[in-house]
């Protein structure tokens, strides 16, 4: 295998993943670049969610090499440091602090020394403060400031996850699932939400929704039995004969 | 070379002459003590000395029966040694151990007899005497095991005396043991025998390193001080031999004492294993369900006592059963009032569970005393079996072949019969489970039942070797957690692996680190061992376990 | 727990309780005439004193239980090792007024016909020495624990039953007279503490006014870590470890920290206990123990931190009074206490006050101010 030769932003090879001999991924190979926005479907099993748990740290690949910006190899990473070098992750069923209030997810998500002496000294800053409240804006929760996420509908909490991903100020953005649950007019706005953070920075998209991905209107890849099945625009991999018959149906 | 041989035979002829001497004497005493017998016999004659109580009367005494021939020198004897030779009015009575009395002369009953009775005194030299008489008199008694008891005997006193007596017995014995065990005696007589030729002498070194144990041992080690610098070495090499052989059969004695420990904590935590390992529920009352199977075989026991005493034998049989339905109950009646209602929050789980323990644990304080109760052990299952240099007591046997059996039956249950493949259905996917129309409910409580009726059955095989008191569960409760946690959770192999690996492990430190540090220092081990593989052993892995 | 005027009225709240025990007790013990109805026995000042070193020992056991979700089953190894540390002063103060009248070796080791004092008895007869150990031995043993198991991700039931093993294993150990703790009979018979009679009644209320101080910091401790960021990471760290993981932090030192921390105060707590109650042996280790401490955590309401407080004192006073009265159902109400609090009352007493509170402000709060905006799409 030879290094990439401008280092792309996200670099997967030849990576493979078993459990007790299933293989959840299989050779998967896959590059994104900077601030591309890339959209992942594929049928139930294909290796999705495994792929984003390799990319986290959260799965060590057993053969394979995972490279970020060309220089960082994410399988010799725990998920604090991942998290660190700027990947962020959004979960299929939002996870947001429950207990927490709106402000306080934002606070704990937002990039600051992540140490614990240095939490435990901490104090909070006007920076801070507005860095919150521009957050708070832009994902419109600035109204359930004081609220408890655990009181938040499905939609907003998906909202205050994407929040919490643009208050870490990550390079790259994983996003499982986001329209899930969410009535037309959400899913809409998240479209819109989401091609705005793309103009600056990277993200990977994994949907099942293909009214979503259309709307998204960027590159797509379709796993399949935890590989690359096909890969283009959405039209392209529409029309591949094998995707149509592992995943979209005749 | 001639000079050699002569200062070689000198001593060897005297000890021939010497021996010969000693037979025809023998002889001559042995005539004498038959011709008397033809007038009043022997026995007749010398039983009244007895009743003189001195020392030197009742040795005189003791000889004097036990070359008698009479059928009674046995009885006498014996009775003699235990302390059952009683003397009254110039008579002599045996008390047998069933407290009859007889006359000692004659062997009729003798009812009461008139003044008062007194045993017969003996000390140490008589008891020496009184040994070797009962060799004497038993080395060719018709009964091979009443033999092998006198060959054992003559082991132990040494007696030069027995020596004729003995060679005879070897020549005539028929039965390999038996004769092994003349043999060991005789040899443990040559050995300190300062005028036995010393071919004889080497021979019976070589013989004792054949016995090989700690008796054999002692006498080696021991050597009289005429021996010469040839038995010496001998007797150094069959020492360094026996050690060795001890060493390993000390080595086969503690795995035997890990497996039987290593049973007992397979069968207090297997039931552990299902309620825990396959249904994620975190039973701190568990130890309590053992309690109430030791508990149910004591009150079993209790009303055999009082109603059918013939049935003692099955107690243990009969109180299987019983404990495994009281216990089972208990546990449905937990799984149904308490634990259903925590599924999904282990840590509660655990707390409530350890306040139905303190729960039980008073309950059956309040009913049956905070004190220890007893629970026999059926007859058959005390003594030991031998096997060379170790003893397997029976009840340890029976305590590993039944927590084996337990093991296989709870494994066939839950793989062939359709509560096994629904428990295991729920363990995987609760839902999918219960939109198949399983009743997840039902599935819940009647594994829990099962976990806690095994645990009952524990207690039954429990109680025959630990206290059966209110904190009897306690002790387990640790130790089981440890064995499932360190096994790996939700696989029945993993327990057998954990429990056997934990007692084994246990035992083989024990000599070394002593009974409480070996056991630190394994649950240090275990602390650290569940760091390194949190998920145990025989862990689970991909999908389910995220779940 | 949710807002933060919650906690501020709280914390006065038990500020000020805690402020009025610490004059009450000492003035109705010393002042108030014997057989007065005011009056306070002198029995009594030290079984106070046990209880508030209870309460700062389930206090402990709140900040990583209630606050970090870490169900500690062996807090009581904690408290027992500060205990141990005190004691050993303590032994060392007796000096030759002992019954074998060893100036150097305590009573047990003269016993055993020990010659020399072993070496981690040296520099126990320093005070300053001795506090510093009662809070390093309970936090380095916590740290390595700790360690251990936070770096391999050990969590929930699992950690709380290597938890368990961890307190039982120091309890068999403690047995072993080889120790040199002791063994069985522990430590006792102490004399003086920093030249004051042990026994005398103007010392337990020294001792007991300490606690109560020591109980206080405790809580303003406690209280100013989860109201940082800190606390805030930690209760993240409850609710959602893996996510906040995915955030960035470093979930084993946080816990790391608070576990050490939390060990530390349970060390002090012991410390205080031991000369209150004249004796420290190795029961004090007994896995029962360490989860009875839980049980007055979830009676008094875990993550509120008062909660804890509330119910040592609470539990402690029943059992103080079931012993006495009703030996044979203490067992009975403390089972059925386990079992009560789990199934109807999860968040214990001061979690349900909370609520109370919460409904009652949020229906303040909205009465005043505009009524939050929903949110646009809806």
């Amino acid at each position: 295998m030879t290094a990439p030769v401008t280092p792309t932003l996200l670099y997967l090879d030849n990576i493979t993943v078993s459990f007790d001999g299933f293989r959840a991924l299989n050779a998967l190979s896959l590059t994104v670049d900077h601030a591309e926005m890339r959209a992942i479907i594929g049928p139930n099993g294909a290796g999705k969610t495994t792929m984003m748990d390799v990319i986290t740290g959260k799965t060590r690949p057993s053969e394979g090499t995972a490279l970020f910006e060309g220089s960082h190899d994410l399988s010799a990473l725990d998920e604090a440091a991942i998290a660190e070098l700027g990947i962020g992750r959004k979960f299929q069923t939002p996870t947001v602090f429950e207990m927490h209030t709106v402000e306080d997810n934002m606070l704990l998500a937002l990039k600051n020394e992540r140490g614990p002496l240095a939490t435990l000294f901490s104090r909070r800053t006007t920076h801070e403060k507005e860095r919150i409240d521009a957050l708070l804006e832009r994902v419109r929760l600035t109204a359930h400031r004081y609220r408890p996420a655990g009181e938040l509908s499905h939609g907003q909490k998906q909202w205050l996850e994407i929040g919490m991903l643009l208050a870490q100020e990550p390079k790259l953005l994983l996003i499982d699932e986001p329209a899930a649950g969410m009535t037309d007019q959400e899913t809409a706005d998240t479209v819109d939400l989401l091609r705005d953070i793309a103009m600056s920075k990277a993200v990977i998209v994994v949907e099942h929704d293909m009214a979503f991905v259309r709307d998204l209107g960027v590159k797509v890849t379709c796993l399949h039995e935890g590989s690359v099945l096909a890969q283009g625009s959405l039209d392209a991999v529409s029309a591949n004969e094998r995707v149509v018959e592992v995943y979209l149906g005749r | 070379m001639g000079a050699a041989l002569a200062a070689l035979a000198a001593p060897l002829f005297k000890v021939l002459l010497m021996y010969c001497l000693h037979h025809i004497l023998r002889a001559l005493l042995l005539l004498l003590g038959m011709a008397s017998a033809a007038l009043a016999g022997p026995y007749e004659e010398a039983l009244p000395k007895f009743a003189n109580d001195s020392y030197a009367d009742t040795d005189a005494a003791i000889g004097a029966v036990a070359s008698s021939g009479n059928p009674l020198a046995v009885d006498v004897v014996e009775a003699l040694r235990d302390g059952r030779l009683l003397i009254g009015s110039g008579q002599v009575f045996i008390r047998r151990s069933s407290g009859e009395l007889i006359n000692a002369a004659t062997g009729q009953a003798w009812g009461s007899p008139a003044g008062e009775l007194k045993p017969v005194r003996i000390n140490n030299r008589l008891r020496r005497a009184i040994e070797a008489a009962l060799g004497n008199l038993t080395l060719l008694s018709p009964d091979a095991g009443r033999r092998l008891e006198a060959a054992r005997a003559v082991f132990r006193s040494r007696d030069e005396a027995v020596l004729p007596t003995l060679e005879k017995a070897i020549a005539q014995e028929s039965q390999a043991h038996v004769r092994n065990a003349l043999e060991n005696a005789r040899a443990a007589i040559l050995l300190s025998q300062l005028d036995a030729l010393p071919m004889q002498r080497l021979g019976a070194i070589e013989t004792l390193e054949a016995r090989g144990d700690q008796d054999a041992l002692a006498l080696l080690s021991n050597l009289p001080p005429d021996a010469t610098p040839e038995m010496k070495a001998g007797a150094g090499k069959a020492v360094a031999g026996i050690h060795t052989r001890l060493a390993l059969w000390e080595a086969v004695q503690n795995v035997w004492y890990g497996i039987s420990l290593g049973s007992v904590l397979l069968l207090a935590a297997i039931g552990l294993a299902i309620t825990f390992g396959t249904m994620g529920v975190i039973n701190m009352a568990h130890g309590e369900m053992v309690m109430l199977g030791a508990y149910t075989t004591f009150v079993v026991q209790e009303i055999i006592r009082a109603y059918a005493p013939g049935l003692f034998g099955a107690s243990l049989f009969i109180a299987l059963p019983l404990a495994f339905l009281v216990a089972g109950a208990v546990g449905v009646l937990i799984e149904r009032t308490v634990i259903r209602f925590l599924y999904g929050r282990p840590l509660e789980t655990l707390l409530a569970t350890w306040g139905i323990s303190l729960i039980l644990q008073q309950g059956v304080r309040t009913i049956f005393g905070p004190t220890n109760r007893e629970v026999g052990t059926p007859a058959w299952m005390s003594g030991a079996l031998e096997v060379g240099a170790m003893s397997l007591t029976y009840n340890r046997i029976a305590i590993v072949v039944f927590a084996f059996s337990v093991f296989a039956v709870l494994l066939l249950v839950l793989r062939y019969t359709s509560l096994g493949l629904y428990v295991r259905a729920v363990t995987q996917n609760r839902r999918m489970a219960g939109s198949m129309g399983i009743r997840t409910n039902r599935i819940d409580a009647l594994a829990f039942g099962l976990g806690s009726g095994v645990a009952g059955i524990a207690g039954v095989a429990l109680s025959q070797i630990d206290n059966v008191s209110p904190n009897l569960g306690q002790g387990y409760i640790i130790d089981s957690f440890m064995v499932v946690v360190f096994g790996g959770v939700g696989n029945l192999w993993g327990t057998l692996v954990g429990a056997m690996t934990l007692g084994i492990a246990n035992k083989l430190l024990e000599p070394y680190a002593g009974a409480v540090l070996g056991k630190i220092v394994l649950l240090i081990a275990i602390i650290l061992f569940i760091q390194r593989r949190p998920r145990g052993l025989f862990a689970l892995k991909g999908r389910a376990v995220e779940a | 727990m949710r807002t933060q005027s919650f906690f501020d009225r709280q914390t006065t709240l038990v500020l000020s309780l805690l402020a009025a025990v610490a004059i009450l007790v000492p003035s109705m013990n010393g002042l108030a005439a014997p057989g007065s109805a005011l009056h306070l026995s002198d029995h009594l000042v030290p079984l106070l004193g046990k209880y508030v070193c209870f309460a700062l020992l389930a206090l402990s056991v709140d900040l990583i239980w209630g606050f970090c979700g870490i169900l500690s089953l062996g807090h009581g190894a904690f408290f027992a090792l500060g205990g141990y540390a005190m004691g050993m002063h303590l032994m060392r103060q007796i000096g030759p007024r002992g019954v074998y009248g060893d100036p150097i070796l305590p009573d047990f080791m003269v016993f055993l016909n020990w010659k020399e004092l072993p070496w981690f008895w040296h520099g126990f007869d320093s005070f300053p020495f001795a506090v510093l150990m009662v809070l390093l031995v309970p936090g380095a043993l916590a740290f390595v624990f700790g360690w251990f198991a936070f770096r391999s991700r050990v969590t929930g039931v699992y950690l709380s039953i290597i938890t368990q093993a961890m307190t039982f294993a120091l309890m068999l150990a403690f047995f072993r007279n080889d120790m040199g703790l002791g063994g069985n009979n522990g430590l006792t018979d102490f004399k003086e503490i920093l030249g004051f009679t042990v026994q005398a009644g103007s010392t337990r209320i020294v001792l007991f006014v300490l606690s109560v101080l020591a109980l206080a910091g405790g809580y303003l401790l406690c209280r100013w870590v989860v109201g940082s960021t800190f606390g805030k990471v930690l209760v993240a760290v409850r609710d959602a470890e893996s996510r906040t993981r995915f955030l960035g932090y470093r979930v084993e030192h946080y816990k790391l920290v608070v576990f050490t921390l939390s060990a530390m105060l349970a060390g002090i707590a012991g410390a205080l206990y031991v000369p209150q109650v004249g004796i420290i042996n190795p029961s004090e280790f007994a896995p029962a123990g360490s989860i009875e401490v839980v049980i007055w955590v979830a009676v008094g309401g875990r993550g509120t931190l008062a909660g804890p407080i509330l119910g040592a004192l609470l539990v402690n006073a029943g059992k103080t009074w079931f012993t006495a009265a009703l030996p044979e159902f203490w067992l009975f109400a403390l089972g059925g206490l386990f079992v009560f609090v789990t199934i109807f009352m999860p968040r214990g007493i001061l979690g349900a006050v909370g609520d109370l509170w919460e409904r009652s402000s949020q229906r303040f709060r909205s009465g005043r101010q505009p009524q939050p905006v929903t949110h646009a799409a809806e």
